[in-house]
């Protein structure tokens, strides 16, 4: 009945068997661990425990000992009696002690949850025909399977707000409302800025903002996410789509170095929505509300999607071979990009050896905002660092090239999807320059190139990042690219292998993997695509500590400095 | 039934209360040796004088019957934290109102009482949280705290020893769930009254500003000078055994003489209460019911045997008139004492109807933070007023029964028990009346369950 050896584990009877879980969590985290749901709205992993929806009810009881002498109380067979508290305990907010247990389906438990289902339904309009929440609703879920399928209610139910904007993203029905409290307790607890509450009281509590205040922080749209029903709902994915027909494809946020993980919804090649996937050591279950526009990027007007020689469009091949052609014997500067893959940056690395290409590298910066929006706006700077595209930390202007350029050192130039005139490059520098340009949108930039080669948002394809602290994380393709398009990683490989007869670039990335992988000094040594864990995999980044990272403490995040000091 | 000897009244609490010639100043307390346990209890230890309460055995008057030297065991005096001292002057439950005849009344011995428990406990910071209706008895208070200042018996260096403790009146803004312990330390920090769960929020522990803190009613806090002044032993012979000292009980109802009575514990039985001291039922009434210990509490019916086995082991048999008047009594029928504020009904009180006023007030001031209570209370007070209203169906009752029986033992705080007893105990020794709604009313059949 004692704990085990390990101290950190403990036993507990769960529903009869003897299990063990970690010491200090609570029972509803202990038994998901052993497969056992024990269903709530209001608790949520990382947020504070309320307890007030009472749907995660459960029998418990520990082992009794005597008052006074705290000894053991034993039944008539030398067993250890256990004292079930004769009502049910939160599972939220009671964590497991040794020798506990723990019922999740005596009838008792069974009765409360038909008894909250029934509650929780009595004023709820039953909307769900015309309900955003419904195919992924918490009520429609449990009131199945905990229920007890029909209602006894007569009376008339409650009125309260609908269609309230909270804020530009984020609109409120008030009547589908549980008052879990999830969406108030995520504004104080995780972006600090406490603008939700209740008003009134009673069966007519009703969420709402502060006078004067609006819910218009760039993480509005993970209440909506947190809303365990349709209350909450994304303005911006309002009536859509219907949740069941969304295709969920595991991805990466490319805001920022921060990588939040997410979610790729789409329906028949079509992006209708991007949401946050947990990772406790990356993004927790957040992410921004910038970063979930991103999927607009694929539909936008300024997308590239036909090649073009001189302003001519034509077919990918010969835009892939006049750029060779180009390319070929010239004086070459090769612009890159943060935003580039980490497979992208190691050919165009070779692809710069290859034609004896001087690189550069562009970075975006911008404020942090302590949380998920890193100053670093780009994906995977850090990997541009450890595939050798670059050894010294990159600035958001290029004036090394400028300076190059007006001296005549180079007359063509590769860029990947950089505008470089943003960022200290004249269009006097280019006069005379050959420019061959990658990239997914127009931009002043491309419209000087004189071969336009279109490549495919991170949406399209596949690929890894490293994120801000050294985590690589892999992505895979959501949606088809437009059509007629490859992979950036196929042209790299074609202009690499243009070159000479006997270099043979593969474009796949198990290929590329294991040449990435194959050095012991890498830090990918022995690490393949495939083998990239969907939660990531973290880097020693050890090697690039002397160089001064933009990014401030945020989540899970801290200054390789600051480290030390906390 | 009506005995001989009525039963006199021993008045601890309120023994000045109703002379004319007493006020609550300052001085007039002095006269009549005010604030001496005050200068007695800074000739002892703190921990002596919790020893004395806890030796008193004196339970909390606040509805609960919790004993008040244990509460004051449980602080946490190890954290370092500092600790508060809160007296709970919401009283709110229907049917009572003995604390605000202390405060408005005698403010100085509750202020004495405050100030002997803040030192016993170690306090540096007393509240007197009172509940919004009561404007005059704060203004009454705050008059009383400030003479208590200006004399030194509270604020800074109390009676010229180093012990300083500052104690202000904090109003309420008008809800009943503020006088749980718990909600009226969230309300007490300036926000929404919400009841928080225990574990891990005991007041003891992690109360006010998530510091150890003591909540006590105001007639408990009073009962605090009484131990010094007599003793903890001494107390403990008053009343009863487990049920010392006095208690008021408020009655209201249809009895000729309604008010508050301070009586010993288990001085009196429910009977000499109703007959003997309020004077009997009005002219031509029978008795019908009797909710013992305000609203929340489970109601009597005048023609019910209770009978079972006591505390001490002896038989018990009583009709509602024996029921003796302490914490045990009423407890024994399945009821309680609660805050004393006894109500009377007699046969001209319809059933139904006073369950649909009891359930409106529960629905009105259900705080809503937790699923059973928010969504259960405002049911039931739809249900009865539909059955007032000529709709009643006859499954109602069993309705409201289940109602009940979903509420109670799984909210967050005590107000699901208070809001499902009073269903439970009508369905249970009325459920005629309901179903006689039933019949004489429309009868609107359920809905057609597919």
């Amino acid at each position: 009945m004692s704990s085990n050896g390990n101290s950190s584990m403990v036993t507990i009877n769960l529903d009869g068997k003897e299990v063990d879980v970690p010491a200090g969590i609570n029972i509803i985290e202990a038994a998901a661990i052993h497969g056992t749901e024990v269903p709530h709205y209001c608790y949520h992993p990382q947020l504070s425990v309320a307890g007030n929806c009472r749907m995660c009810l459960v029998e418990m009881g520990t082992p009794m000992r005597d008052r006074g002498t705290g000894e053991a109380i034993l039944d008539k067979d030398g067993v250890q009696k256990i004292g079930w508290i004769p009502k049910p305990v939160i599972g939220c907010g009671t964590n497991v002690s040794p020798g506990m247990h723990v019922k999740t389906n005596s009838s008792m438990v069974t009765g409360s949850q038909e008894g909250i289902m029934e509650f929780l339904l009595v004023n709820h309009p039953l909307d769900c025909p015309i309900c955003d929440q419904a195919g992924e609703c918490r009520l429609q879920e449990f009131a199945t399977d905990y229920g007890r399928g029909y209602s006894r209610y007569v009376e008339r139910k409650n009125v309260k707000p609908k269609r309230t904007k909270l804020g530009p993203r984020v609109t409120l029905d008030d009547e589908r409302c549980i008052l879990c409290s999830r969406c108030i307790r995520f504004c104080q607890e995780v972006v600090d800025d406490d603008v939700l509450g209740f008003v009134d009281r009673g069966s007519f509590s009703t969420l709402t903002c502060f006078p004067g205040k609006e819910l218009s922080n760039n993480y509005s749209l993970n209440t909506v996410d947190l809303c365990p029903v349709g209350a909450l709902t994304s303005s911006d994915f309002r009536f859509k789509m219907r949740v069941w027909f969304l295709k969920e494809s595991p991805s990466i946020c490319t805001e920022s170095s921060a990588g939040s993980n997410i979610l790729v919804s789409s329906r028949e090649g079509e992006i209708y929505r991007i949401t946050p996937r947990r990772n406790d050591s990356v993004n927790d279950s957040w992410m921004t509300d910038s970063g979930r526009e991103l999927y607009k990027q694929v539909k936008s007007d300024d997308r590239i999607i036909t090649p073009s020689i001189d302003g001519e469009s034509s077919t990918l091949a010969d835009a892939i071979s006049s750029a060779s052609e180009l390319l070929k014997d010239k004086k070459l500067a090769i612009v890159g990009s943060c935003r580039s893959t980490v497979e992208e940056q190691y050919l165009l690395t070779k692809l710069a050896r290859n034609f004896k290409g001087k690189k550069f590298l562009r970075g975006h910066f911008g404020d942090d905002d302590g949380i998920l929006l890193a100053s670093d706006r780009t994906p995977n700077l850090r990997g541009a660092l450890a595939t050798g595209f670059s050894a010294k930390y990159p600035s958001d202007q290029l004036s090394d090239l400028s300076r190059a350029l007006s001296k005549g050192q180079f007359d063509t130039l590769l860029v990947m999807g950089e505008d470089i005139l943003d960022s200290g490059v004249t269009r006097d520098d280019l006069k005379g320059i050959k420019v061959v340009y990658l990239g997914t949108h127009r931009n002043e930039t491309s419209a000087l190139a004189n071969v336009l080669i279109p490549t495919l948002t991170s949406f399209e394809k596949t690929g890894s990042f490293i994120n801000r602290t050294f985590r690589l994380q892999s992505f895979k393709q959501a949606v088809p690219g437009p059509a007629g398009l490859l992979p950036d990683l196929h042209i790299l490989a074609s202009l690499i292998n243009s070159l000479s007869e006997e270099v043979k670039q593969s474009a796949d990335l198990a290929q590329i993997w294991k040449q990435l992988s194959k050095s012991a000094t890498s830090i990918f040594h022995k690490l393949s695509f495939s083998s990239i864990p969907s939660e990531g995999f973290q880097l020693d980044g050890k090697k690039w500590s002397e160089l001064d990272f933009v990014e401030k403490k945020a989540l899970h995040f801290l200054p390789a400095n600051q480290l030390q000091e906390a | 039934m009506i005995k001989k000897n009525t039963p006199q009244e021993r008045r601890i609490i309120l023994k000045h209360a109703d002379d004319p010639k007493y006020s609550n100043k300052i001085g007039c307390y002095l006269k009549n040796n005010g604030y001496s346990m005050l200068k007695k209890a800074f000739k002892m230890k703190p921990e002596e004088i919790g020893e004395e309460v806890l030796k008193s055995g004196v339970r909390g008057r606040g509805g609960a019957g919790f004993p008040a030297g244990m509460k004051w065991k449980f602080l946490d005096r190890k954290s370092g934290k500092p600790i508060y001292l809160i007296c709970n002057a919401d009283e709110s439950e229907p049917g009572t109102f003995k604390d605000r005849q202390i405060m408005h009344k005698d403010p100085h011995q509750l202020i004495e009482g405050m100030m002997i428990a803040a030192y016993a406990i170690g306090a540096k910071q007393a509240f007197i949280y009172i509940r919004a209706e009561f404007f005059k008895g704060a203004h009454i208070l705050e008059e009383a705290i400030a003479e208590a200042k200006e004399k030194n018996f509270c604020g800074d260096k109390i009676l010229g020893s180093s012990y300083s403790c500052d104690l202000v009146v904090h109003r309420g803004a008008g809800a009943y769930i503020c006088g749980e312990e718990t909600g009226l330390i969230e309300s007490l920090e300036g926000k929404r009254p919400n009841p928080r769960i225990k574990p891990p929020y005991f007041p003891a522990v992690l109360g006010l500003y998530q510091c150890p803190t003591i909540v006590n009613n105001v007639e408990t806090l009073c009962n605090v000078k009484h131990v010094l002044e007599i003793g903890g032993e001494e107390f403990a012979k008053i009343g009863k055994p487990n049920n010392t000292g006095t208690r008021i009980w408020c009655v209201s109802g249809q009895v000729q003489k309604p008010g508050y009575y301070e009586f010993e514990c288990g001085a009196l039985t429910l009977g000499e209460m109703i007959y003997d001291v309020c004077g009997g039922l009005l002219p031509g009434r029978t008795l019908k019911a009797v909710i013992p210990g305000g609203s929340s509490s489970k109601i009597l019916r005048a023609d019910e045997r209770f009978s079972g086995k006591l505390k001490d082991g002896s038989d018990f048999d009583w009709g509602i008139e024996d029921i003796p008047l302490d914490f045990d009594g009423p407890a024994s029928v399945g009821s309680m004492s609660g805050s004393g504020g006894i109500i009377i009904m007699d046969d001209t009180v319809d059933m139904v109807e006073a369950m649909a006023n009891i359930n409106a007030f529960y629905a009105h001031e259900s705080c809503g933070q937790c699923t059973p209570c928010r969504e259960g209370s405002l049911w039931m007070k739809k249900i009865t007023k539909r059955m007032c209203e000529g709709d009643a169906r006859h499954e109602d009752a069993d309705l409201l029964l289940s109602v009940a029986n979903q509420i109670e033992g799984r909210t967050i705080c005590a107000f699901g028990e208070a809001a499902a007893w009073p269903t439970q105990s009508f369905i249970a020794k009325f459920r005629n009346e309901f179903e006689e709604k039933a019949k004489n009313g429309k009868n609107k059949p359920s809905l057609q369950l597919i």
